[in-house]
């Protein structure tokens, strides 16, 4: 029976392997969650057939428990999709922390505990508190039940780290003796509040890479209780877990010009004292009117949305004007940044919703030598992503991050409800440029305007 | 003895690591937000060690416990799967007029 559940985890460790790989392209990805279904089936099923299980009462009441709660959250709203994401950590990580627990009291009380075990179950036992707490702080944070702003105090990177330090230290000591039992309980506690402390500095802009990070630790998570239960298939889909969120950190690390610690530890957009830029400069504001008339006399559009657009729910808007402007012959291009959103790719999945086609969003390494051709540069929304800060003002937070070159088009036409600086509070230069045009508002309200007037036009030809 | 073991484990931990940053980086960066949610849902194989733990019966603590993680993992396993395949569906080529 055993060898029968062996054999069926290999098929289901090459279905997880084969469902990764079908992500590569949106052609392919629906197979890929087939795979990654049937995988976890073949998975679950051989687990079933496992003679230790004498009784399967407990498995489907909190089976179908999970069932009920699981299924709402898979009706969130897309804005809301991040705040899933870190939930979802946080239960991963969550499962890991119980099961690491459950066995250590398991091998305490049958004196199976040896120092590999003891080991493997305090790594298990840290991360998956840490991924616990920490992913319901990001999820907190996301959904701004908690200030998304970095919460700082003196010291707190020492305080932190040696939080971490006595858990580890502990964890040894249990190694070495695993019948200090008592040590075990502040080990789980030191945990579940690193994880707090890990969060809080972080501010809402970093998001993106601290919702990566968790996803890295949520697999390793797994990756440790595949060592405590000695599962080769928990490894493997754990490892996989924990590369996702690695490769995806790193790249959102990237597009933002900041290391791995910088993320962690440097609490980005907590300067908030910018007393350089006190003069008060106006920039000029333009009309619906005026904004139609410039977009359908255009050659090339290139639409920049940032997360603005998803909160005033523009992308509906968003796609008319795609369709007024395709209409006439305008060719329209979405210039998605790789941090614009909440997430790792948030922008797209918004697009995609209003039925954007794929196909016109194009990667800002693309897009940019090709600004200075652009006749007209529509910022919805995004604001840091398109400063020029990043690219000319050294002493800007934002120096040295990859920006769409919105400023180099012949002209820009930002959406903005004020000149209230974005979620990192810096202010923007493109806003004062002379090619730029200032459409003040809300942007599903603005946009509305401009495709009235477009319709309107054609109507009248 | 243990030795062995943990090199074995190790060895396999390494290799899916290699094996995962490859495809991982060959994802398209349209789909960076699918791809966590599947993520998320693939780790909920975790469920496998809490449905043991929650079937072996042997004591209340670890019956508990167990359940709990169950529950968890089945949450994120359930809502991770429809999430993805619900984003997925909307991504389309442009329709041909």
């Amino acid at each position: 029976m055993v060898a029968v559940t062996e054999f069926l985890y290999i098929i289901s460790a090459a279905l997880f392997v084969l469902a990764l790989r079908w992500m590569s392209s949106p052609e392919t990805a629906r197979r890929a969650v087939v795979a990654a279904v049937t995988a976890m089936i073949v998975a679950v099923g051989g687990t079933l057939l496992h003679p230790e299980i004498v009784t399967y009462k407990w498995i489907a009441i909190a089976a179908i428990a999970g069932t009920v709660v699981g299924y709402p959250l898979s009706r969130v709203p897309l804005t809301a999709v991040p705040e899933r994401t870190g939930l979802s950590q946080a239960f991963g990580g969550l499962a890991a922390a119980l099961v690491g627990t459950a066995k250590y009291y398991l091998w305490l009380h049958e004196g199976g505990l040896n120092s590999f075990r003891m080991g493997v179950v305090s790594g298990e036992v840290i991360l998956g508190c840490l991924t616990a707490t920490g992913g319901l702080m990001a999820a907190g944070k996301l959904a701004e039940y908690i200030p998304t702003r970095p919460l700082t105090y003196k010291g707190q990177n020492i305080v932190s780290i040696t939080l971490l330090v006595v858990a580890i230290g502990l964890s040894g000591l249990l190694v070495w003796d695993p019948t200090q039992s008592w040590a075990f309980p502040i080990v789980i506690v030191l945990a579940l509040i690193f994880g707090v402390l890990l969060i809080l500095p972080i501010g809402g802009a970093d998001m993106p890479t601290v919702i990566s990070f968790l996803n890295s630790y949520a697999g390793l998570s797994a990756v440790a209780m595949g060592f405590v239960l000695e599962n080769k298939l928990l490894i493997v889909a754990g490892a996989l877990d924990g590369s996702s969120g690695f490769v995806l950190s790193i790249i959102m690390c990237r597009a933002m010009n900041r290391s791995v610690t910088n993320v962690l530890f440097g609490a980005f957009g907590s300067v908030q004292a910018r007393a350089a830029v006190a003069e008060q400069r106006t920039a000029k504001s333009a009309t619906a009117v005026d904004a139609a008339e410039l977009l359908s006399n255009a050659d090339s559009v290139v639409i920049i949305p940032g997360y603005g657009m998803a909160v005033a729910q523009a992308q509906h808007r968003v796609r008319d004007l795609f369709d007024q402007l395709s209409k006439r012959g305008v060719d329209v291009k979405f210039a998605v940044h790789p941090v614009a959103g909440r997430m790792p790719g948030h922008m797209n999945v918004l697009l995609a919703e209003a039925d954007i086609p794929y196909d016109r969003l194009v990667e800002m390494e693309d897009v940019n030598p090709e600004m200075p051709q652009v006749s007209v540069a529509l910022v919805i929304g995004a604001n840091d992503v398109v400063n020029p800060a990043a690219r000319t003002d050294e002493k800007s937070p934002i120096y040295g991050m990859p920006i769409i070159d919105a400023d180099k088009a012949h002209t820009v036409l930002a959406i903005k409800r004020s000149m209230n600086p974005g979620f990192a509070g810096i202010e923007n230069e493109l806003y004062f440029a002379n090619n730029t045009l200032m459409l003040f508002g809300d942007a599903k309200a603005v946009i509305g305007d401009v495709v009235k007037q477009l319709s309107g036009e054609s109507a009248g030809h | 003895m243990r030795l062995d073991l943990l090199t074995t484990l190790l060895f396999f931990f390494m290799l899916a690591t290699f094996l995962g940053l490859d495809i991982i980086r060959r994802v398209s960066r349209l789909l960076h937000t699918p791809l966590m949610s599947l993520t998320n849902a693939i780790s909920s194989i975790a469920v496998v060690g809490a449905i043991i733990l929650a079937g072996e019966a042997k004591d209340p603590l670890t019956t508990t416990l167990g359940a709990i993680a169950v529950f968890a993992s089945t949450t994120n396993l359930v809502s991770g799967y429809l999430i993805t395949h619900r984003m997925l569906g909307m991504f389309k080529k442009r329709e041909s007029k």
